[in-house]
């Protein structure tokens, strides 16, 4: 069976795996059904890219804008930390990509 | 369909002002750390008895608020305060505030009783004697739906638990709001980036006027402190943004008109789908920090009289919560079957596509009715009884106010 992906609003340039997927065909559920080339091994519960996001676009899920690109994001990428910033939040753009441990307070750390 | 479940009826707890409770516990509360030991003794085997209390020396109005809220809660019979006997929270005070719900409750010093074990020796035999009391003497009524009170908050969220978990509790609360009962939802942290898609779902012009308020303080909050209600397991699990949490967590609401908010240890004005802000409030100490674990936001559901409490995580967690039996739920079904001695409800079967989301929201409230009807769950029946709270401060106008007379 191949890995899942759900894209929660019909709008959403973003889809959740469900599976955990190494790089090649995701099949998309939810709002919309296909299929969904990964570029890259994506863990079950981050984000796909459904197209290509230019730097500073809105990324939709839900329906809604949960941040910013923060840099150019192609069709099938892994969407997170490193790709994808909170309009908000400033520090989550300093955590760790994989563990989302802090970076900012290695310091106290001594 | 949905008559069968409006109309399933259990026997609960009535309570002198009125609310109905699905357990009949004794509480033993501490009023300071210093007694924390001793009051956890007295309840050590004991059936039935759950403990709470404050470790703080110099008292707050919040905190006692909390307490007292608990103390006078629907499944609670009667209370022991338990005090060392120089802190400034008085257990006398929260004794007599019991009494006059109603309860019976005593309290004493352990300066003036003897040591540890003199004092845990003293509790237990006043222990015995208010369950045996409460359940002798508390008189029986049925509940049905609409009687309970229910709060929801998430924890431990990964990429599932905006899809299926959160969601599945979302169907449930319409169903619950439908049959005339009471929905509570909190973490207007966790709301933060969805200011208009909040203010679309208030039932009135108040509603939306405080919905305004509570959004705008809880942004300010978190701009002050720079924390914003995101975890590290968070963004490992997948979240990027505290907007897609935000989301993710606002599914748990439903469909429903919100009906206003509420703060800590303040009842719903009526039943509907109500917002408790658990955020402090600014003043001459700042903010201070609003709830630093999942724990404490349980505290703040149940003091709003909530008789079941439901936990939605993702990654799994291991808390209970006194007072209120605890029910788990994941939409993550590998968390589920690796935990499955703590997970009450697999939400995940809806992502797999074994369940629809309204049959998600059923199942789950054929499970809070059994839990209401006495079957324990799973937390309850592991004996965790996780509590936690601290300093902080809320305007709270009139503790009375909303609750039902």
């Amino acid at each position: 069976m191949k890995p899942r992906a759900f894209q929660i609003q019909p709008q959403d340039n973003v889809a959740t795996l469900i599976d955990d997927s190494p790089d090649g065909t995701i099949e998309l559920i939810g709002a919309n059904r296909g299929v969904i080339i990964a570029t890259e091994k994506i863990a079950r519960g981050h984000k796909v890219a459904l197209g290509d996001i230019a730097a500073n676009e809105a990324v939709v899920k839900f329906g809604v804008r949960i941040g910013y690109a923060t840099k150019p994001i192609t069709r099938g990428a892994w969407v997170h930390l490193h790709n994808l910033a909170s309009d908000l939040d400033d520090r989550s753009g300093t955590l760790d990509l994989h563990s989302g441990a802090p970076t900012d307070t290695a310091s106290a750390y001594v | 369909m949905s008559d069968a479940l409006f109309s399933n009826s259990w026997s609960g707890f009535l309570r002198p002002d009125g609310r109905k409770g699905i357990r009949n516990l004794v509480l033993v509360i501490y009023t300071v750390e210093c007694a924390q030991h001793v009051s956890y003794a007295i309840a050590n085997g004991e059936e039935d008895t759950h403990v709470i209390g404050f470790p703080g020396c110099y008292d707050n109005a919040y905190a006692i608020r909390l307490m007292l809220a608990l103390a006078r809660h629907p499944n609670v019979g009667a209370v022991l305060s338990v005090g060392l006997g120089c802190e400034y929270t008085q257990p006398g005070k929260i004794a007599d505030a019991v009494r006059a719900s109603g309860r019976p409750a005593e309290w004493f010093f352990i300066q003036q009783a003897g040591g540890t074990r003199t004092s845990v020796a003293k509790g237990k035999e006043i222990v015995a004697r208010l369950r045996e009391q409460v359940r002798n003497e508390t008189p029986r009524v049925p509940m049905k739906l609409a009687d309970l009170t229910v709060g929801c908050e998430c924890g431990g969220s990964d990429g599932t638990s905006g899809l299926a978990g959160n969601p599945a509790v979302g169907a449930f609360f319409d169903l619950l709001v439908d049959a005339g009962g009471r929905a509570i939802f909190e973490e207007t942290v966790e709301m933060i980036g969805l200011r208009e898609h909040m203010l679309a779902r208030a039932a009135s012009l108040d509603a939306k006027q405080q919905l305004a308020a509570a959004y705008d303080k809880a942004e300010r909050y978190c701009r002050s402190v720079r924390q914003w209600s995101v975890s590290p397991g968070n963004f490992a699990g997948g979240l990027t943004t505290i907007e897609e949490k935000s989301l993710g967590a606002f599914a748990k609401s439903g469909t429903r008109p919100i009906q206003g908010v509420i703060r800590v240890a303040e009842q719903p004005r009526g039943p509907g789908l109500w917002i408790l802000d658990s955020v402090p409030d600014e003043h001459f100490m700042q903010f201070g920090y609003t709830n630093p674990n999942d724990t404490e936001g349980l505290m703040d559901l149940i003091s709003a009289g909530s008789q079941i409490v439901l936990f939605v995580t993702g990654r799994g967690s291991v808390i209970g919560s006194p007072v209120a039996p605890l029910i788990k739920i994941t939409g993550n079904s590998a968390t589920f079957r690796a935990m499955e001695e703590d997970m009450d409800f697999d939400a995940g079967r809806v992502l797999n596509g074994k369940l629809t989301l309204p049959q998600a929201g059923r199942e789950l409230a054929d499970l809070i009715l059994r839990v209401a009807g006495g079957e324990p769950s799973k937390p309850e029946a592991l004996g965790h009884r996780e509590y936690f709270i601290m300093y902080k401060h809320q305007e709270t106008p009139s503790l009375a106010a909303g609750c039902r007379a």
